[in-house]
């Protein structure tokens, strides 16, 4: 049978968030578990170049998120990455996690911090042709358009920036995207209108995908008239937003109607000893900054709750 | 120059050594961007698990890794890292752009064997 270890804090998800919030933890001495599906660092390792995050010139955010885990782990956070999670039970004093390959954790509070991901269209054949002609990363994988036409899709900054720096390879860039205007800045707005190679399809959606061993066509389905149309292309770039990862909370904890953790100024969540940071929360800026703010201000709280609840915290360290 | 703590292939020698060397090998060719990084994330947590499996990565614009880019398996692919399995030197599957955990376990259960657990 599987053994349990008990923690003082389990942190859900790796992130910055979820990373600040472990070095906050691990160097007050709070006995801390991070938890995280993916690689460590999130959205952040994923991120070629942050130039925004003060103190730091720039640096990739690989090298970032190493640091970050570097940091909490020196404090003494345990870490496992690309573990799932089979279920949890948040509701009692004791909080629980089992993971799918049967280990077993519990704590006293538990920070959730399980960021976003890029949103996918959910059409059929999606998951079939992606990195064989559907991609989600302009940097990545651009160049293998060199000379051939391609489609993006969304009409939001990202999609109109990588719009533009895909022409650096693609011969033709056709812009599909649902609504008749774009929500992204003017200046982004006005470079892909006014670039030679760009075309676009207003008030448009994909509703299929078609090839052998890639892509070779889509069907562009026109909202406002119903018409549909069989488009040749050889690539498809998807940048339509991020959503939370937060299916696995669904009737554990407050979401809002986006699927966004509900929070109190001091991240705390409506259930008591659950608290919440980063991108998951109800918010309107995705930054790191912002996610290791709201880790560091979730940290704190936390501690305190298990200080008020168990008085062998270290408190003063954390603010040293 | 990968930062990843991966066995690397730095040529086409060093690749064939590592193939005849091993039978069972997984190569994950690519960048350090986001699609491939996580791919050698997981390919470095699992390494401990998968002891019958020689877990390495290749640089993706390595003019070497021709090897790779030029196997018959991967033709279509348009999406980095082109990750690669092989049993006895033979490619055995190969997947395009980033993959998850249990997409990537799957295969490495079908074509070499579970893993020991510790
Ligand atoms: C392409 C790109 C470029 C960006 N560039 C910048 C930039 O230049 N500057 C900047 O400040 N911000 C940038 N951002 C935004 C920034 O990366 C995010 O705001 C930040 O990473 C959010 O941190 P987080 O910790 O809340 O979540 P994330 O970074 O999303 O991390 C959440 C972690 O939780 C894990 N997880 C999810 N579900 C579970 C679960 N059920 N169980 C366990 N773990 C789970 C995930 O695998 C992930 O590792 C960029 C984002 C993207 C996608």
């Amino acid at each position: 049978m599987e053994t349990n270890t008990h923690y003082d804090a389990i942190i859900i998800g790796g992130g910055p968030a979820g990373l600040t919030a472990g070095i906050y933890l691990s160097r007050a001495r709070v006995k801390t578990l991070i938890l995280n599906e993916g690689t460590i660092g999130g959205q952040m390792v994923l991120t070629h170049e942050i130039a925004n995050y003060p103190g730091v010139e720039s640096i990739s955010g690989y090298q970032l998120s190493n640091v970050m885990k570097k940091q909490a782990k020196t404090f003494g956070c345990d870490i496992k990455s690309n573990i799932t999670i089979q279920s949890m039970d948040l509701g009692n004093d004791i909080k629980t996690v089992v993971l799918e390959d049967g280990q077993q954790f519990s704590a006293n509070a538990v920070i959730l911090s399980p960021g976003g991901r890029s949103r996918t269209l959910g059409i059929k054949g999606e998951a079939a042709f992606k990195g064989k002609g559907i991609s989600y990363c302009a940097t990545c994988d651009g160049d293998f358009f060199t000379d051939k036409e391609i489609v993006v899709v969304g009409g939001g900054n990202s999609a109109l920036e990588e719009a533009v720096s895909l022409t650096k390879y693609a011969s033709k860039v056709t812009i599909v995207h649902q609504f008749d205007h774009f929500q992204a800045f003017e200046h982004a707005i006005d470079e892909a209108k006014n670039h030679p190679k760009i075309n676009f399809k207003m008030e448009s959606t994909l509703t299929a995908f078609y090839g052998n061993d890639k892509i070779e066509s889509v069907d562009i389905k026109n909202i406002r008239t119903g018409q549909s149309e069989n488009f040749k292309t050889d690539g498809v770039f998807i940048f339509i937003g991020y959503i939370p990862n937060t299916e696995f909370l669904k009737d554990k904890l407050e979401l809002n109607t986006y699927g966004e953790i509900v929070v109190k100024p001091d991240m705390s969540t409506n259930i008591t000893g659950v608290y919440a940071a980063g991108d998951s929360i109800a918010k309107r800026y995705r930054q790191v900054t912002t996610a290791v703010g709201e880790g560091t201000i979730a940290a704190l709280a936390a501690s305190e709750f298990l200080n008020k609840n168990k008085n062998n915290i270290n408190h003063e360290l954390l603010f040293q | 120059m990968l930062y990843t703590n991966l066995k690397h292939i730095e040529s086409a020698a060093d690749h064939a050594k590592i193939l005849s060397e091993n039978e069972n090998v997984m190569v994950v060719c690519g960048r350090m961007g986001p699609m491939c990084i996580p791919v050698y994330g997981i390919a470095e947590d699992i390494e401990e698990e998968y002891k019958h499996v020689k877990f390495c990565d290749m640089e993706f614009d390595n003019p070497e890794a021709s090897v790779i880019r030029n196997l018959p398996e991967v033709r279509g692919f348009m999406g980095i890292p082109f990750t690669i399995y092989y049993k006895n030197g033979k490619v055995v599957k190969a997947t395009s752009s980033i993959q998850t955990r249990q997409q990537v376990t799957s295969i490495l259960n079908e074509q070499f064997g579970v893993a020991v657990k510790a």
